[in-house]
This record gives structure tokens, sequence and C-alpha cells, in this order.
């Protein structure tokens, strides 16, 4: 790890005043990524922020009948929490299918959207990574590929977002609410936090530079049946190769939001319309225009197939 | 007395050996990588100190720091609690679980410095070996363990999981949300399994908890 200053922050307008003044600072949390890729030297800040003592810990009833989740909610307290098991089992269930108890008690709400990917080729630095070192290369593209993206990659990046939550939250039409540097607040929905690669994959979300996510709104309840079914290597503790969050209605209509196909949840409104003739069709308008590699091309079937279990659990 | 700190000081030294044999011969990843890097440092700039209080196991323990010391480092290096070993070092395998506050945690991947006030508690505070916690002993009685190095990790992590089941905290084999969690070989494994035995000794370990869990209940 590099050496580093450390502060801790009072307010959410003295951490990003913090951040704006340092170019190398980096916010901390839980750290369970962050920390991590500290010691492998991919991150290597010069200053960390400590917004742990911030207060921002707290799930609280909106006025149009959602809940507010605060930037530190720790992933175990938002997973127990009575109302998000009772009307927002979809995120309750994503966020239980990632990490492990230890994990989850320390990694935060605005972390787990904010944790960079798993991608080995991220992970090693002595392979080419557009996303660690914009314009040295991609050593995904033509190397090992299983659980790389399907769906909106690039030829500089084709990593996957590895967070189980952001998939919920899509599916949710969460809400992002941040504080800027000059202290002016704005509200990101999920749809456009996380970003598609493109030319510049070092550039993962919507935040402006010293910009930091104070809490999640979720809208008003949805109903329905929700679902979280994520496949993987392992039974526990492991990524998605592919998951499918999904809230299906009585009559058969609902939302469906897919983690581990893309560099962000991915979810296609426009598709949704076929829930109700299958997963067939369904599938092939989420992921109408996939460029699977020969390695991963299993990843749409698989999604397809995850689906069809979901509705087929949801007509009981 | 002598001659137990003679043993450990041989076993610690033992484990160091390996791990650096293992970091040599590993082509890459984690272990093989910083060596050459983490010479380098002072270049982006000199490691700065910084002074913490937390409580361990009951005790005020008041440290100056570099600030990158893990919560894990400063256990064993800077308190000789030894008894919190030292993996992965990545949050991978739960050889460092410590209870922060009543809640496990990895103590690789948290800073020392974040934890200003904070009550610590390692495997050295569940119990001595005159005086043995109940799940130490079940993991005794049950052969929950062969080599021992994930031991601390597993007790640490299990006695708090059994806490989390107690306060209603869900896990991924939950099958209704909305009751209470209950107490099965199943739901065990899967709270259990960010904590990696690499000698097999699971089944015994989900004894030994299912023991634990069953005196408690």
């Amino acid at each position: 790890m590099r050496p580093f200053t450390y502060e801790r922050a009072r307010t959410p307008a003295e951490a990003a005043a913090a951040a704006a003044r340092n170019p190398g600072a980096k916010f901390i949390a839980g750290g369970t990524n962050l920390l991590d890729l500290m010691k492998l030297q991919i991150e290597v800040p010069s200053h960390l922020i400590d917004v742990n003592g911030l207060g921002l810990d707290r799930i609280e009833a909106t006025p149009e009948g959602g809940l507010r989740i605060g930037a530190l909610v720790r992933n175990t307290d938002l997973a127990t929490d009575e109302r998000v098991r009772r009307d927002y089992g979809v995120l309750s269930r994503a966020l239980l299918a990632g990490a492990t108890g230890q994990l989850r008690n320390k990694a935060t709400t605005a972390g787990n959207l904010l944790q960079r990917t798993r991608c080995p080729y991220f992970y090693d630095t002595n392979m080419a990574c557009n996303k660690r070192q914009p314009g040295s290369g991609c050593s995904a593209i033509g190397g090992i590929t299983r659980h790389h993206a399907v769906i909106g990659a690039s030829e500089a990046c084709i990593a996957t977002h590895p967070s189980d939550m952001a998939v919920a939250m899509r599916a949710l039409d969460a809400v992002v609410e941040t504080v800027r540097p000059d202290g002016t607040a704005r509200q990101i929905p999920m749809a456009e936090f996380h970003r598609l690669p493109g030319e510049t994959p070092h550039i993962e979300t919507a935040l402006e530079r010293g910009e930091f996510i104070a809490a999640v709104t979720l809208p008003p309840p949805l109903g329905g049946q929700q679902f979280y079914r994520k496949v993987r290597d392992r039974a526990s503790y492991a990524f998605a190769l592919v998951s499918v969050a999904a809230v299906v209605q009585r009559d058969g209509t609902g939302r469906v939001a897919l983690g581990g196909v893309a560099h962000k949840p991915w979810r296609v409104e426009a598709a949704e319309g076929e829930l109700t003739r299958g997963a067939k069709p369904a599938m092939a308008a989420i992921l109408g225009g996939a460029r699977p590699t020969h390695e991963n091309a299993f990843k749409l079937t698989l999604a397809e197939r995850a689906l069809a279990s979901v509705l087929a659990d949801a007509k009981g | 007395m002598e001659s137990s700190s003679h043993l450990s000081l041989t076993r610690r030294a033992l484990v160091a050996a390996a791990a650096a044999t293992a970091g040599a011969t590993t082509p890459e990843g984690a272990d093989a990588q910083p060596a050459s890097a983490g010479n380098s440092s002072t270049d982006a700039g000199t490691p700065a100190m910084t002074s913490v209080s937390l409580r361990v196991n009951g005790e005020l323990r008041s440290l100056e720091l570099d600030t990158r010391t893990t919560l894990l480092d400063a256990l064993r290096e800077h308190l000789q609690l030894t008894g919190s070993k030292k993996g992965c070092d990545h949050g991978q395998c739960g050889a460092c679980t410590v209870m922060v506050d009543g809640r496990r945690v990895y103590s690789c991947l948290t800073l020392a410095v974040m934890h200003e006030g904070d009550e610590v508690t390692t495997i050295e505070g569940l119990g001595q070996p005159e005086t043995l916690h109940p799940m130490q002993a079940a993991f005794v009685k049950h052969d929950g363990y062969q080599c021992g190095y994930c031991t601390p990790g597993q007790i640490c992590a299990s006695v708090a999981m059994l806490e989390e089941i107690k306060a209603g905290v869900p896990s991924h084999v939950t099958a209704d949300l909305m009751a209470s969690p209950q107490l099965t070989a199943e739901e065990i494994r899967e709270r259990m399994s960010g904590n990696i035995c690499r000698c097999g000794a699971y089944s015994n370990i989900v004894e030994a908890i299912t023991e634990v869990a069953g005196r408690q209940a």
C-alpha cells in the first residue's frame, strides 16, 4: 500500500469539499473493496477521507411512500430492515446473495454502488487494462472471457459490474442522491448512474470529482412477487455469472434487470412488454444486440433459463 | 510458560516461512506482485502516522500507527494478539475475522485508524485455555479443525453469526424473509461461507456450531 494521509469528515459538504481540495483523495466507508485494491496498488489515493462519522446510516420513510436509504447503511442492515424485507424483497434478496456476512456487515450502500469490476485483467497489474491505465489496451479482449460482458461492451472494455444490490435497485428505479463539492444536491436515476464503457471505461459513474453520495431513494413499493435469481460457480460467496432481479405482478407484467452481463445493471424497459409472452421472447428482447464471445455465449441461455425459472415460480 | 511462548514463536516463524515460499512460487496475483512495488512507496510520499485508541478485549489500547496499518496488523504486530490470523489478506478466507462492536468483520480489510473508540473482540477475548468459550470447547469436542489456522476466525465468525440469527438477520437460503431465520445446517453453511477451511473440517464445524446453538436456544 502506498502511504496516504487520513482525515475524518463531519458533514457531507465537508467531505465533498475535502475531496475537491485533494486531487488524490478517495472517500472511505466500509473500505472492503478500496483497501483490497490499495493493497494491490490498483488504487493509490494519497489521502483518505473517512466518511463513517457522517450519520448517514438511517433508513427513513419518504413523504411519497418510499424509503430513503442513507449512504452509510450497511448491507446487512439494509437487507434486514423490516420494510425492505416486506416491500422490497428483491433488494433484500440481492444483498443476501452477495459477498459474506463479514463483508455485508461492513459494506455500505454507496460503496456497493461504487465497487470496481472484478475483471481479472483489471486486477492483474501486469496486464493491459483501459480501466486501470487508460489507453493501455484491454487484455480481456481475446483473453479468457467466461465472466465478461455480453452486451453494451466496447472495443476498450468488456468488464462487468459486480454488484448484486445495484441490479435490484435498477429494477426498483432507485434514485441516487448526491452532494457536489459546491454544496448543491442532485438526484441521479439508477439508469443513468453507471455508465457503459465506451472509449472511457475508467469513468464508471455519472459522479463528478468530489461528488458525494448521501442516500439512495426507493420509490413507493411496487407490490407483486419479487425475485433475485443469481447463478454462480459456487453456492455462496461468488460473483454472478448471470443474475435476474424481477418484480412480477399477478397479471404477468413486471420488470427485469440483469446482473453479470454488462458494465452496468442491464434493464431494457421497452422489452418488458414481452414478459407476459414468456422468458424466451422477453430475454431475446432484453439481450437483443448482444455480442458474446464463444466463452460467454452461455450467458444468453443462462439468463433466459433463469428468467424462465423466476416466471415459473411467480405462477406458483 | 517459557516453553509455550517458544512454541508459539516457532509456529509463527514456520507459518511466515511457508507464506514467503507460497509468495515466491505464485506466478501472479496478490502475494507475488506488491513485494517489489512496495519498496517504491516512498516515491508517492512518506508514511503518515496517526494515533488511535480502541478497546481490545475490554482493555483500552492507544497506538501510534502508520495510516496504512490494518486492524489485523495492529492486533498482531502492535498488540501481540496473534490469535487472529493472516491468511489471504484480501477478505477472501476469513482467518482474520474479529468482532467490532459485536459484529463480525474481516480485520484485514479495515484500517485500524478507522476504529477510534471501537470495541474489538478477538479470539483471545472470547476465551483462554483455562476458560474456553463454549464455541471453542465445541470445536475441540467435535474436532472442528485440523491444522487450526482458520479456527480463530471460524470461532469468532460463528459466535457472531449466532447473534445475527437471534437478531433476525436473514440469509440467502432463508425461505421466508418475513419469518424468523431457522438454525438449520443449510443456514449455518451459508452464513459461514466467508470462512474457508483448507483442511476441509466443515462437517465437524457445522456440528460444533449446531451444538452450541442448540444449547443457547
